[in-house]
């Protein structure tokens, strides 16, 4: 099958919708939330259709379908990560997948590895979105650990200069993400990786940029833990993965506890159930994580590596149709190389919230502001940007959308 | 077209020109005020004279909207006294709420009328209350020392 984004936009509905009195909807937001294609739409209302029932409990059929399709996602998660599949969990978001990590470390007791206390560190970035940052801030707030950081520089790329001082024998955990919601930049993982393994550390990695979007081998890459949402990879909202190796999975404690996590119950205490289901209390997010695994499958039949390609493709075409405009600043690597799909950039004195709700008057939806990075976007001296980001469904005719767009906000504000 | 509504002339043109945008160095009260939404940032400074607003000043980063807004603002509330304000922040905050369903009394509201076509889009709402939320947080503090 050859890879056709026209084709594949008829598979999303609401990509065939107008927006503000007729106009063409050109959807640049992916990195935002991506649009749903009928497949998932339909996972997600055939299960409350035909099988909703509480997963693993229940004595009745639609139990037994319930559950069959609620692990059934579990595995096409797995396959999809190269992971096995008692690594996965379901959450209702990345957020919580981070804070879930985050969390149950605060819960370890002194002899658990995953203990921290004065005398440690936790190492972030510059570049973290909130999700990745501000968990972390609490964690080394609840146990003395000291939050360190590597910097950006005005390349926007990670400054790996100072890794073997910056994660040191002190290091418990080093939290980064895989690609900048921001900036585009994908980071570097194997030197990182490395280091922090040699110092006893583990890697989290906020995968929410990168899963959708490319080729994952939680293997290949050589990370403990990472986390995705559902949403950004054509799934539905109210469903994130938190992927653990096992190993790990099986000292970390867990975060929320409840039914269903445990192994046994007494007045005065209990035990856990292996993972994954150890942080899984409560009944979950049965349809959403069902139409998550339509979602991948999706994306799987479409080819990682063909959206990937597409994407760097766009990404090349968008860079430099925004170069020639004038005033206009890329914020981020200005060439594919170890970018991916997301192109900030600021307009001369037009405010992004302005440029924004012009392009929305002409049908195009793009992000505007922080981005929810607000230290790194304070660290460029940009306080916001205007985002476009894209997807699998995208064509040049959504850029050429766009970059007319941003010369017809420039007379329409320079008037 | 529509957008028109919102960005009208007197509008850009407080964004271009904005109005007692510099801090004056003295002041009754100093407050910071923040959009978390969007990143956009205002620090405001206010001078009593009694129930006198004798003194605003201010200085930001934001959209045309924030911006234009808090500039009208000052045009506005410097020489009346608090009730008058009062009175005028009331109307504002009505009018926003208004969902494109009022024109606003320009009597009252002068150039801040041209700020109607915001209660269109609820996002930007946020965006034209900033230097107005500012002010009333600084009056209150500015008055509650004169004790």
């Amino acid at each position: 099958m050859t890879f056709d984004a026209r084709t594949i936009a008829k598979d999303f509905p609401i990509l065939s919708r107008t927006i503000r009195d007729g106009k063409r909807l050109v959807y640049l937001d992916s990195g935002a939330t991506s649009q749903k294609p009928n497949v998932v739409i339909d996972a997600e209302s055939d299960f409350y259709r035909l099988h909703n029932a509480a997963v693993h409990r229940g004595a009745h059929q639609l139990a037994e379908e319930a559950t069959d399709a609620y692990e059934g996602a579990r595995s096409i998660v797995a396959n999809f990560l190269n992971a096995d599949i008692d690594e996965v969990v379901f959450t209702k978001s990345a957020t919580e997948s981070l804070n879930l990590i985050a969390y149950a470390m605060g819960n370890a007791q002194i002899g658990n590895r995953f203990h921290l206390n004065a005398g440690d560190s936790i190492v972030v970035t510059e570049m973290e979105h909130h999700a990745n940052l501000i968990p972390w801030q609490q964690l080394a707030a609840r146990t003395g650990a000291t939050l360190k950081w590597f910097t950006v520089t005005a390349e926007g790329r990670l400054d790996l200069s100072n890794l073997d001082s910056l994660v040191d024998a002190s290091t418990k955990v080093v939290a980064l993400t895989h690609q900048s919601n921001v900036l585009g930049t994908i980071n570097p993982l194997e030197d990182i990786t490395r280091r922090a393994h040699e110092v006893g550390a583990v890697v989290v990695l906020d995968a929410c940029q990168s899963v959708p979007h490319m080729p994952t081998d939680v293997k290949a890459l050589d990370i403990d833990f990472l986390a995705f949402s559902g949403h950004k990879a054509v799934g539905p909202t109210g469903v994130g993965i938190f992927w653990g190796r096992a190993d790990l999975l099986a000292e970390l404690p867990p975060f929320l506890t409840g039914g269903s996590m445990i192994e046994n119950v007494t007045m005065e205490s209990a035990t856990w159930a292996p993972a994954p289901r150890k942080f899984e209390a409560g009944v979950p997010n049965m349809a959403q994580a069902v139409g998550l695994g339509a979602a991948l499958t999706y994306l799987t039949a479409m080819g990682m590596d063909n959206i990937h390609q597409h994407e760097m493709s766009l990404t090349k075409y968008l860079l430099e149709g925004l170069s020639v405009i004038t005033d206009l600043r890329i914020i981020g690597p200005k060439t594919t190389d170890l970018r991916g799909g997301v192109v900030s950039f600021t307009l001369g004195d037009i405010h992004p919230h302005d440029l924004g709700q012009y392009l929305d008057s002409q049908g195009i939806a793009v992000r505007t502001g922080h981005h929810c990075a607000w230290p790194l976007t304070r660290k460029l001296g940009v306080p916001a940007t205007t985002r476009a980001s894209v997807y699998l469904y995208n064509t040049t005719d959504d850029l050429d959308a766009l970059i007319s767009g941003v010369q017809g906000a420039q007379k329409y504000f320079g008037r | 077209m529509q957008l028109d509504n919102l960005y009208q002339e007197v509008i850009l043109d407080h964004y271009k020109n904005p109005q007692h945008k510099k801090l004056n160095a003295t002041y009754d009260a100093q407050v910071h005020h923040i959009n978390p939404s969007c990143g956009d940032e205002i620090t405001l400074n206010v001078t009593l004279d009694g129930d006198l607003v004798k003194d605003v000043s201010w200085d930001g980063m934001g959209c045309s909207i924030s911006q234009a807004s808090v500039s009208i603002l000052t045009d506005l509330l410097i020489g009346k006294n608090l009730d008058q304000a009062q009175v005028v922040a009331d109307s504002f905050m009505h009018l926003m709420q208004s969902k494109g369903t009022e024109k606003g009394d320009e009597e009252l509201l002068e150039d801040a009328v041209a700020l109607a076509g915001v209660s269109q889009y609820p996002a930007r709402i946020k965006c034209a209350l900033l230097g107005w939320m500012a002010f009333k947080d600084a009056s209150v503090q500015a008055l509650a020392k004169q004790g």
